[in-house]
Parts: C-alpha cells; sequence; structure tokens
C-alpha cells in the first residue's frame, strides 16, 4: 500500500473551477516479470482550466496508466505531471477517478457510497447536505436507499459520477465510464455527462476508444498511438453542445480520426 | 428523470425457504385433527399397554402426549386464524405427525415389548425422567460448557480477526506469521490436549486455550483471504476520495472480508464443539462432555441421550445466533443460506 498523503483542504479546494493539467515528457513501463514493457513513451498533454480533453487510442495502449498517474495512484518512472503548478505526489479528492467498472461497495447503499469521500475526510456532519444534491443531480434520489445489487448499470455509473461529484472535483478523470453500458444508455449518460461538466466547470480527462464519444463530448480529442503510447495527433471540435452525432461536421472529423487510427472507413 | 429509472430497479426475487412444507396437511381433510390423534395415539399406547420394566414417569409421559395431542388437534385445524405462529405451526405439521409416529415406534420397541436391550435403548420415559430428576445436573453442566466455549470461543475469534487482517495488510506480518500458521494451523487442536493440560495452570484454561486454538485458525485463514481477495479497485477509489489507513482498514478492508470471516466463525464453531467435548471427557470435571461421560461410567444411558439432546440443542442454537448475526451485518449480500 502505498502512503496516503494528508493535505489542507482549503474553501479554495472545495470550489468548483477547472484545474489546470500539465504532463511533461511523462514516460511510463510496467513490470512484467522482470521484463519492462513500455506503455507510455514522452507524452505531453496540457488541459486548460474547465475544458473538455479526451483521449482516444486502441484498447491496451495505456491510456487507463495516463489516468492513474494523473489520479496519484502511481509515480511516473519519469517525466513530470503537475496541477495549476504543484506536482502530483499522491492521490488527491480535487482529483477524481470514474472507472469502467462502477466499483461501487457493495455493503454500503447508494447515498452510503456517495458519502465515503466526505466520510473519509471528516466532511459528513459539516457537508452532508451535499449527497442529496449531488443525487438529485445525477437522477438518483428516489434511490438513496438501494443497495448496489438493486441498481441498473446505468445506475451503478450514476452512482459513481455522483460519488466523485459530492466532492467538487477540480479535474474529473472518467476512464471509459461507459464502456460496459448498453447502447441507448450510453446515449443518455453522453449528454448528462456534458451538462454536469457545463453545470459544474470542472476540468474533464476521458479516456475511450469510441471515436463518436469523444467528438461529442470533448472539445479536443487526442489520439494515441498503439503501445508504447505517443501522441498522434489532435482535433479540435469547436461546435457547441449539446452535439448531435449526424451533424455532418463530426461525420467529418469521425473519418479524419479513423483514418489516422488506419481504419479507413 | 427518476421517475423513468423506476423501473429499471431490479426487485430481489423472494428468497426461497428450506423449511416450506409441501403443504398436503392443508389439503388433506381433517389433516390437522389428524397430527393430533398421532399424538393421543401415543399416549394410548403409553398408558394402556404392559411393559417391560420399571419406569416411574410412564404416566407422566402419557399425559404430556396427550396434552399436545389435544393442543394439536385444536390449534391445528384453526391456524389460519392464529397468525404468524398460526402459520408456523401448520408449516411444522407433517414434521409433528412424523415426531409422534417415531415416538409410536420407540415406545413399542423398547418398554413394550423390548425389542431393542434394555440398559442400552431405554424408552422415551426414561429420558423424561432424566429431564425431571437429574434437572440441576445437568442443567450446570450446560452453563458449564456454555461459558467454558463461549470464553474460548470470543478469544480465539477475535484474536483470529485481527491476526487474519494483519496477514493479509502488512507484507511484514504476513511474513512471519504465514509459516508458522502453514505449520501449526492444520494441527488439530485435539493433539495439544496432553501438552496443554500439564502446561495450563488449571484443566479449565488448558480448555480454553484449546477451543480459542480451534476456534482461531479457521477464523485467521478466512479472514485473511477476505482481506486479501477484496477488489484492489475498491482500495483505489477510497485512496483518491482522501481515506487514511485506518479508514482503508475499517472502511473497506473489514467490510469486503465480512462474508469470509463468517465462514470461519462457522468453522471455527463447528471446531470449537469438537474440542470441548472432547476436553471435558478428558480432564475438565464438569460440562456436557464430562456428564456424558460420567453417565456412561455408570452405565445411566438415558442421562446420556438426555445429555445428548441437550447438546444438539445447544450446538444447533449457537449455530442459529451465528446465523442470525450474519443476516444482520451482511443484508447486503444475495442469496444467503438459511439456517
Amino acid at each position: 500500500m502505498v502512503g496516503v498523503l494528508a493535505r489542507p483542504h482549503g474553501p479554495e479546494a472545495a470550489t468548483a473551477t477547472g484545474a489546470r493539467l500539465t504532463v511533461v515528457d511523462v514516460s511510463h513501463a510496467f513490470d512484467l516479470r522482470g521484463a519492462r514493457l513500455p506503455v507510455l513513451e514522452h507524452v505531453d498533454l496540457a488541459v486548460a482550466p474547465g475544458e473538455f480533453v479526451a483521449l482516444l487510442g486502441p484498447s491496451g495502449c495505456g491510456k487507463s496508466t495516463l489516468l492513474r498517474l494523473i489520479a496519484g495512484l502511481e509515480p511516473p518512472d519519469s517525466g513530470t505531471l503537475t496541477v495549476d503548478g504543484s506536482p502530483i505526489i499522491g492521490p488527491d479528492p480535487s482529483r477524481l477517478l470514474v472507472f469502467q467498472d462502477p466499483t461501487l461497495y457493495p455493503w454500503r447503499t447508494v447515498r452510503g457510497n456517495v458519502a465515503l469521500g466526505l466520510e473519509a475526510r471528516g466532511l459528513l456532519k459539516a457537508q452532508g447536505a451535499r449527497i442529496d444534491e449531488a443525487l438529485r443531480l445525477v437522477g438518483l434520489a428516489d434511490f438513496a436507499d438501494a443497495y448496489p445489487h438493486q441498481l441498473s448499470g446505468g445506475m451503478a455509473q450514476r452512482t459513481a459520477v455522483a460519488r466523485a461529484l459530492v466532492n467538487e472535483p477540480r479535474l474529473l478523470l472518467l476512464d471509459e465510464p461507459l464502456g460496459k453500458l448498453d447502447a441507448l444508455t450510453r446515449l443518455a449518460m453522453q449528454g448528462e455527462l456534458v451538462r454536469l461538466w457545463q453545470k459544474k466547470g470542472f476540468s474533464a480527462l476521458l479516456v475511450t476508444h469510441d471515436v463518436e464519444e469523444a467528438l461529442v463530448l470533448a472539445a479536443r480529442v487526442i489520439v494515441l498511438s498503439d503501445r508504447p503510447s505517443r501522441i498522434r495527433a489532435e482535433i479540435v471540435n469547436e461546435a457547441p453542445y449539446p452535439r448531435h452525432r449526424d451533424d455532418p461536421n463530426l461525420v467529418r472529423l469521425r473519418r479524419e480520426v479513423l483514418e489516422i487510427l488506419g481504419h479507413v472507413a | 428523470m427518476s421517475g423513468s429509472l423506476a423501473g429499471t430497479l431490479r426487485h430481489d426475487s423472494t428468497r426461497a425457504r428450506s423449511g416450506t412444507s409441501p403443504g398436503w396437511l392443508s389439503r388433506i381433510r381433517w389433516g390437522g385433527l389428524l397430527v393430533g390423534a398421532v399424538w393421543l395415539a401415543l399416549a394410548a399406547v403409553t398408558l394402556h399397554l404392559p411393559e417391560d420394566g420399571d419406569f416411574p414417569y410412564t404416566t407422566d409421559f402419557a399425559i404430556g402426549t396427550a396434552l399436545i395431542g389435544g393442543l394439536l388437534a385444536v390449534a391445528l385445524p384453526l391456524s389460519a386464524s392464529l397468525g404468524r405462529f398460526g402459520g408456523r405451526l401448520s408449516d411444522r405439521g407433517p414434521w409433528l405427525a412424523v415426531l409422534g409416529l417415531g415416538l409410536i415406534v420407540w415406545e413399542l420397541v423398547t418398554a413394550k415389548f423390548a425389542l431393542l436391550p434394555m440398559p442400552f435403548f431405554p424408552p422415551p420415559q426414561a429420558i423424561v425422567e432424566v429431564f425431571f430428576e437429574d434437572w440441576p445436573k445437568l442443567g450446570g453442566s450446560t452453563v458449564n460448557s456454555l461459558v467454558l466455549l463461549a470464553g474460548g470461543y470470543l478469544i480465539g475469534a477475535g484474536i483470529g480477526f485481527v491476526l487474519g487482517i494483519a496477514i493479509g495488510w502488512s507484507r511484514s506480518v504476513g511474513y512471519w506469521a504465514h509459516p508458522v500458521l502453514r505449520l501449526v494451523g492444520p494441527l488439530p487442536a485435539t493433539a495439544w490436549l496432553p501438552i496443554a493440560f500439564f502446561v495450563f495452570p488449571s484443566s479449565w484454561s488448558a480448555s480454553t486455550f484449546l477451543v480459542a486454538l480451534a476456534t482461531g485458525f479457521p477464523v485467521t485463514v478466512l479472514t485473511w483471504s477476505g482481506v486479501a481477495g477484496a477488489n484492489k479497485a475498491y482500495y483505489d477509489v477510497a485512496r483518491t476520495l482522501g481515506a487514511s489507513q485506518t479508514f482503508l482498514i475499517r472502511k473497506v478492508a473489514i467490510p469486503a472480508a465480512l462474508p469470509h470471516v463468517f465462514v470461519g466463525l462457522f468453522m471455527g464453531l463447528g471446531g470449537s464443539f469438537a474440542v470441548l467435548v472432547v476436553a471435558e471427557m478428558l480432564g475438565v470435571k464438569s460440562g456436557l462432555g464430562w456428564y456424558l461421560q460420567w453417565a456412561q461410567g455408570w452405565a445411566a444411558y438415558a442421562n446420556m441421550y438426555a445429555a445428548l439432546i441437550v447438546m444438539a440443542l445447544m450446538c444447533s442454537g449457537l449455530i442459529t445466533v451465528l446465523f442470525r448475526l450474519r443476516d444482520r451485518l451482511l443484508a447486503w449480500q444475495k442469496g444467503l443460506v438459511q439456517w
């Protein structure tokens, strides 16, 4: 277990303005039975405050590893990661991860799961009202007392999003959060993520291998190469939200991205 | 939006109950009276057939069974209007009928026709006699067994739980504890009996140690595997949310391990019963194991059966308590076994 670094959480950490993320020349490798398997090579990345950026690449290319480094769950082999100028040295509730799997605690109710961050930092009494607010925000106010095994996949993922949002994160890291949902729930939740992002103003970094999802959600799409990951291209989409997937501009961009990825439609 | 979500909330299907009667009792006309009649027949057989031997409680046993028969004959046909108790009673109806029939057969092959050799196979009224005549000694033995068991079990379960979490959590504790546990743990606790009885100052403390040992091993191993097997992402999520080490242990590792812990507590309880009885038979001068041994020494076989019945009720009762506790603490789990 890596030690958890205690940090002061002043009022400025709780305000929901987006953080500035800077990743400079980060390389990282996995240990596979003694052999080093490089997963990230010289990755540079910047997310402006309040920006929504998507990382797109083939599966297993190291996108999730990059998110783990930014979340502070692991230190990088080399390179620097900073948030608003200060280096990332451990996990922090201002930078939160939402995984592909909702990873709810099955022994806690929906409310108990959402309360976890406040409880862990001893803020439950002072800021408990935020829990109901977060549940309302994701449409789960009526299911506060349900246990995770009673929830559908979409509701479980909404709970996971609420569990992150209740802490007012300044950077939300989304690791294929909609990857396991059925097509219709997925469309609904893409719209919801945009709505929450616009309302709360956090910076967002989304990892996905769904080209359309990246283009519908993000203002900037960064295309990564196969492992070890390098940045191959960057596509800026300035279309206003909400976006429609049959918009001719979006269809053109999609074709462009697929060509970069080597899948000419 | 939440309105449209209501339809997607999955409801648990009602749990299958293992004790539900097939329901043929309610389908047979006068089925309830039939059950009562079986017990009245038992009373008649006991009272009117001549006995081969001298059993002072024959009349009392007959009166008791006649009372039960009368009550069943009245209560079972009315069970529909007796609320929850009535439901449970009619659920048990077929069992009560078979129990009565079994007692008739027992009565016939022992006291009435002496088909089974006598001192070894006493009739039911001889066991009733033991409960009435020897209850101070039998009751005292039960209390002593319970106290000894509770002390050893709680110590063993407590140490096992803490040790299991420490091994699962800390690499260095695991390094030192694992080989010891691997070598010593599988040894049956009874193998320590001769050593325990001369190392410890009293047979009581020796038995407490043995019961604790029998309980501690399964609880340690299963708590450890529960902590080690917890989804690693649970820890990642809690760490990003600002959890301290203590919070991770208390609010993530322990609840995640709890289903395993209860398997360990259940196995430990079974093991502790075995050790308790053996220790009481060999060294402790009280308790149900001692009572069994004592009854055998005096060829008081009815006392032996009475003690066995009490022991069965005690063990089953303790396991029921454990399962109730588990049902409360693990209400979030699906598909629990109904005890």
